[in-house]
């Protein structure tokens, strides 16, 4: 019975050191910057975090895969050390977001990184698709023009792709993707359905007036089955395409880079998705990605300056930087330029519509 | 009925009714046979989803225990490196990729023209210059001198060898027809090898699978489940005990009891938030740190060791109490003494299939920022860090095929720890537990 107090002992020692590794964390001022934001940015901010530690001093900084609506909001939260130095973001923040960082007294600094591209994509067994905007409007979303030519909405009565337009293959609409948390989803619907939608005078005229209709019209997939939401893991999606040649599947370019062997990327409006396409912007449906710095961090938290010069250098972002070699598009060198000298001022963004 | 007591001759009810048990006896026989059948079938289809999911896994994963390498004699070139003595300052500055460079060219001289040799480059790994300084500085004497080394290989031509090589899966598109040349050349002279895949457990994570590990996450893990063990076996085991043993029965402790099963069954990102919410938030504690998550995942895991630790109390005799009793002893010196002894056993598989569980979350560590890329192998309870099953998420997530196999390993190493508490909890009941 002896063996009781020591026990006791143990355990009251290992409280004691756990209390005062919790005073000591309190006090320790964070040393790693802190990064969060976006899964499309994620594998790039990462990749740069890594070269950084090794070519300095510093420590590795952590980065957070959040989302990029969630990134903003942590992000957003204030300034100070619980808080993020750093978010990716696969759109522009908006006006509301921004508001609400300055409310917080968070003053962003933006600078956009790349381009990232959308695909759809098939199986290799099968034939590659050749689409507009306007047939994956009319095959995804859920309410489209009558196909009578009035100016009214039904819903999406097609089945196959033959029906929304005759020259395509009369398989069934199978299209695997994201769901509504993934900005890869948001980037989706904004670019290639409302870039459809839109061709429909009546439908582009209601932007002006009803705002919200037009983007409910053009935004909205259907939800018959025939668009199924695969969950955010795009190798997933890789991998029921292969296992059924007849879906088409929604991911980001730097997987169908990576898994060229297995699946091909539909031609839009006659446009590959390739990398030199993308970067050329004659590719319809690809996004920019942005990194937004706290400003009030640089100089507290150590390293974000030299993070952000090794993230703008052309060894990581240029043409043959190591960022490309990732999956990223870079951005025309002129615009790298322009880029690189405007962080190096950091100034801070106030107002989108000025910009 | 028949009287039971006389031994009366068989009238003609009792024949009927002899007659009608061994009619339903065939089908009672029958019955059970079906039963059974239907017990065996499911343990067999449970063995068989699990044989399918092992081999899957094994299958996918064993690739990530190899790792190509290449073969290049080296040439430590004062010259060329920059640096005339060996110190570690000279070495920061020190050129290194212009020797795996020159090694490259001088083992494909056909490599002409920038697109060319940007491809040769690209054959090692990005952390060939650092494996090359790291054996300069342990042995300084090699400047000036020639070596053969082993480099490892870049994700791409990993895969290439590991998938692509027999050409049954066709082409590799993200390997040009040069490079895919030069590998074959590499492979048939010896000079590309594979072997065993040390950095898969000496390293951090990495965007580069081929420098990507699981030592972090696994430390992470083991820190994690420190801060959870213990404090969530001391503070549930103590609650189980004043429940059990000191605690009246009444409206009170009724509430107590329904609210801790209510515990157990919420959804865990649900504490989550709340470790956002209290320990992030409110008492200022660090994010990514594995303190944090241990805070969360104890109270996770509390409604589980007091359940079980509860049970394990009920299951003592009254009869050790009663006698301890009985002999003078105090009510503490009851429990201690008596009855927690025998408890112990109980107490202790509950604790470890609790902190089996606490292992395998994830979600709610997401909202502590756990869910995070982490190159550092932590070495406190505050440094950012991740665990196992985040890495095999991020990995899982991650477009670079490597990847693919390096996420089943991942997986296998998960469930190795996971065999091996496991396996120690049936071993501890086994060895402490007493029967009456």
């Amino acid at each position: 019975m002896n063996k009781r107090p020591s026990g006791i002992k143990l355990m009251a020692s290992s409280l004691a050191v756990l209390g005062i590794a919790v005073s000591q964390a309190a006090l320790a001022a964070r040393d790693h910057i802190s990064i969060v934001g976006s899964s499309t940015v994620y594998p790039f901010s990462a990749v740069v975090a890594e070269r950084f530690s090794r070519a300095t001093q510093f420590k590795t900084p952590v980065v957070e895969s959040t989302g990029t609506g969630g990134g903003m909001k942590l992000f957003c939260q204030g300034v100070g050390e619980g808080t993020a130095d750093i978010t990716g973001a696969s759109r522009r923040i908006k006006q509301s977001e921004l508001e609400n960082c300055n409310g917080n007294g968070v003053d962003v600094v933006e600078v956009q990184i790349g381009y990232d591209g959308i695909v759809l994509a098939n199986a290799k067994t099968a034939e590659p698709f050749k689409l507009s905007r306007k047939d994956i409007f009319l095959a995804l979303a859920k309410e489209v023009p009558n196909p009578n030519g009035s100016q009214s909405l039904v819903a999406n009565p097609y089945k196959t792709w033959k029906d929304v337009n005759p020259t395509l293959p009369a398989n069934k609409i199978e299209v695997l993707g994201p769901p509504p948390t993934s900005g890869t989803r948001d980037a989706f619907a904004e670019l290639a359905m409302e870039g459809g939608c839109k061709q429909f005078n009546w439908i582009a005229a209601k932007k002006k007036t009803d705002k919200n209709a037009y983007k409910a019209i053009c935004h909205t997939l259907r939800e018959d089955g025939a668009y199924i939401e695969a969950g955010e893991n795009d190798n997933l999606i890789v991998n029921k395409l292969v296992a059924n040649p007849n879906a088409l599947g929604i991911f980001g370019f730097s997987f169908l880079d990576q898994n060229a062997d297995k699946v091909q990327g539909s031609v839009i409006e006659g446009m590959q998705p390739t990398f030199d396409s993308i970067a050329a912007q004659d590719y319809p449906v690809s996004r920019p990605l942005f990194v937004y710095v706290k400003k009030a961090h640089v100089g507290v938290v150590p390293g974000i300056k030299q993070f952000l010069a090794e993230f703008t250098n052309e060894r990581a972002w240029g043409e043959e930087g190591y960022l490309a070699d990732k999956g990223m598009i870079p951005l025309p060198a002129t615009m790298r330029q322009q880029v690189a000298t405007d962080v190096r001022k950091l100034n801070a963004l106030d107002n989108l519509a000025a910009k | 009925m028949t009287n039971p007591t006389s031994p009366a001759p068989l009238t003609d009810k009792q024949s009927q009714v002899r007659e009608r048990i061994a009619q339903r006896l065939g089908s009672r026989h029958r019955k059970e046979t079906m039963f059974r059948l239907m017990g065996i079938m499911s343990v067999t289809f449970g063995v068989l989803v699990v044989l399918v999911l092992f081999t899957d896994i094994i299958g996918k994963g064993h690739g990530a225990f190899v790792q190509s390498a290449i073969e290049l004699e080296v040439d430590y070139d004062p010259q060329v490196l920059g640096i005339d003595s060996v110190s570690p300052e000279t070495l920061a500055l020190a050129n290194f990729d212009a020797v795996i460079r020159r090694a490259l060219q001088a083992r494909f001289p056909d490599a002409v023209g920038r697109n060319n040799r940007r491809a040769l480059f690209s054959l090692v790994s990005s952390s060939a210059p650092y494996e090359l300084q790291q054996q300069l500085q342990e042995n300084p004497q090699l400047l000036g001198q020639k070596q053969i080394l082993w480099f490892t290989a870049d994700d791409d031509v990993d895969t290439y060898v590991k998938l692509f090589a027999d050409n049954k899966r066709g082409h590799f598109e993200r390997l040009s027809e040069q490079k895919v040349a030069w590998i074959q050349q590499l492979l048939d002279s010896g000079e590309l090898k594979k072997r065993f895949n040390t950095t898969f457990f000496t390293n951090g994570d990495s965007r580069e699978p081929e420098q990507a590990g699981i030592r972090a996450a696994l430390v992470g893990s083991l820190l994690t489940l420190l801060v959870t063990l213990a404090l969530s076996f001391p503070i549930g085991v103590s609650a189980a005990i004043y429940l059990e043993e000191f605690a009246p029965k009444n409206r009170w402790t009724d509430i107590i009891e329904v609210n801790i099963n209510n515990l157990a069954a919420v959804p865990s990102i649900v504490f989550g938030l709340l470790g956002l919410a209290i320990f992030i938030n409110f008492f200022q504690l660090p994010r990514s740190a594995p303190l944090v998550g241990g805070l969360v995942l104890t109270l996770m895991t509390l409604p589980t060791i007091i359940i079980s630790s509860r049970a394990a109390l009920k299951a003592v005799p009254p009869s050790i109490r009663e006698a301890a009793l009985g002999m003078g002893a105090s009510r503490m010196q009851t429990v201690l003494h008596h009855v927690l002894p025998l408890a112990m056993p109980g107490m202790l598989t509950g604790a470890i299939i609790g902190m089996a569980q606490a292992l395998g979350e994830t979600a709610p560590l997401l909202m502590v920022g756990m869910v995070a890329f982490i190159v550092d192998v932590p070495g406190s309870i505050t440094d950012p860090s991740t665990v196992l099953p985040v890495q095999i998420f991020l990995w899982a997530d991650s477009p670079e095929r490597a990847f693919v196999e390096r996420t089943s390993a991942a997986i296998m190493v998960l469930l190795s720890v996971l065999i091996l508490m496991n396996t120690s909890a049936v071993w501890l009941r086994k060895k402490l537990e007493r029967r009456w």
